[in-house]
């Protein structure tokens, strides 16, 4: 597969897998910046929210991508009601999360805060110059240099 | 879900007791205000991805990824509400 995914296990029609999983990699690259930077201004206790904050945003895309591929198996039929579904289940499992952990000495509601929505959007964006969305590449664009090695290899 | 639910109902029964119930009342009508608008959203981004795969089944894989997209994006506004939902939480 030629794009930007390292999951080469990612079958190619499966391209918001494809999308989400890349997502989940570049939050794994910028998470050690966050949790500095959240160490520096809030302390231990901001270190750990903004810890908790990066879990959700990151299961949350490789959950909602799941559910999506999982109902087209199935039927496209069966995607409105899954993807509603999902977006209602998926706010109740970060509400559940969260509520029984917001009074603790360790967590701190800013840097959960900041991180939930910077980081949710900040990927997006991150994200898009990435996509390809086109026929041939329905997921991620290819990887030039990748092509050009391998077209000098041949 | 249940546990959810319960949890929701003690932490507005806590609240009441202590005088700060209609701060609850208020956030949790937020979140639920600010959960209509991404739903409505979603249901339209998935309605015409829908509608896209069935007129040209050989598009469907960009029709998915943008779906997707439009999907994340659209649930950052159910996120912020869920943020301020929190912040209002006595």
């Amino acid at each position: 597969m030629q794009n930007n995914s390292d999951a080469s296990s990612i079958p190619h029609d499966a391209p918001e897998r494809e999308v989400a999983t890349d997502i989940f990699r570049r939050g794994l690259i910028i998470s050690p910046l966050l949790l500095l930077l959240a160490l520096i201004f809030w302390g231990v206790s901001g270190l750990s929210s903004s810890a908790v904050a990066l879990g959700i945003v990151l299961a949350n895309f490789l959950a909602g991508a799941w559910i999506i591929d999982w109902a087209v198996k199935i039927s496209p039929q069966l995607l409105m009601s899954a993807v509603l579904g999902g977006f209602v289940f998926r706010m109740g499992v970060i509400t559940a999360a969260v509520l029984p952990i917001r009074n603790q000495e360790w967590f701190e509601i800013m840097p959960f805060a900041l991180v939930l929505i910077f980081l949710h959007l900040g990927l997006l964006i991150w994200e898009t110059r990435y996509v390809s969305a086109s026929l041939s590449y329905p997921g991620l664009k290819p990887r030039v240099k990748r092509q050009k090695r391998k077209k000098s290899l041949d | 879900m249940l546990s959810l639910i319960a949890s929701t109902i003690s932490i507005l029964a806590a609240a009441v007791t202590e005088g700060e119930g209609l701060k609850a009342i208020g956030a949790g009508l937020g979140y639920g205000l600010a959960a209509i608008g991404p739903g409505v959203g979603i249901g339209i981004v998935v309605g015409a991805a829908i509608d896209a795969m069935t007129r040209q089944p050989e598009s469907a894989g960009t029709a998915r990824t943008t779906m997707f997209l439009g999907i994340a994006f659209t649930e950052a506004l159910a996120l912020i509400g869920f943020v301020v939902f929190i912040l209002l939480l006595p």
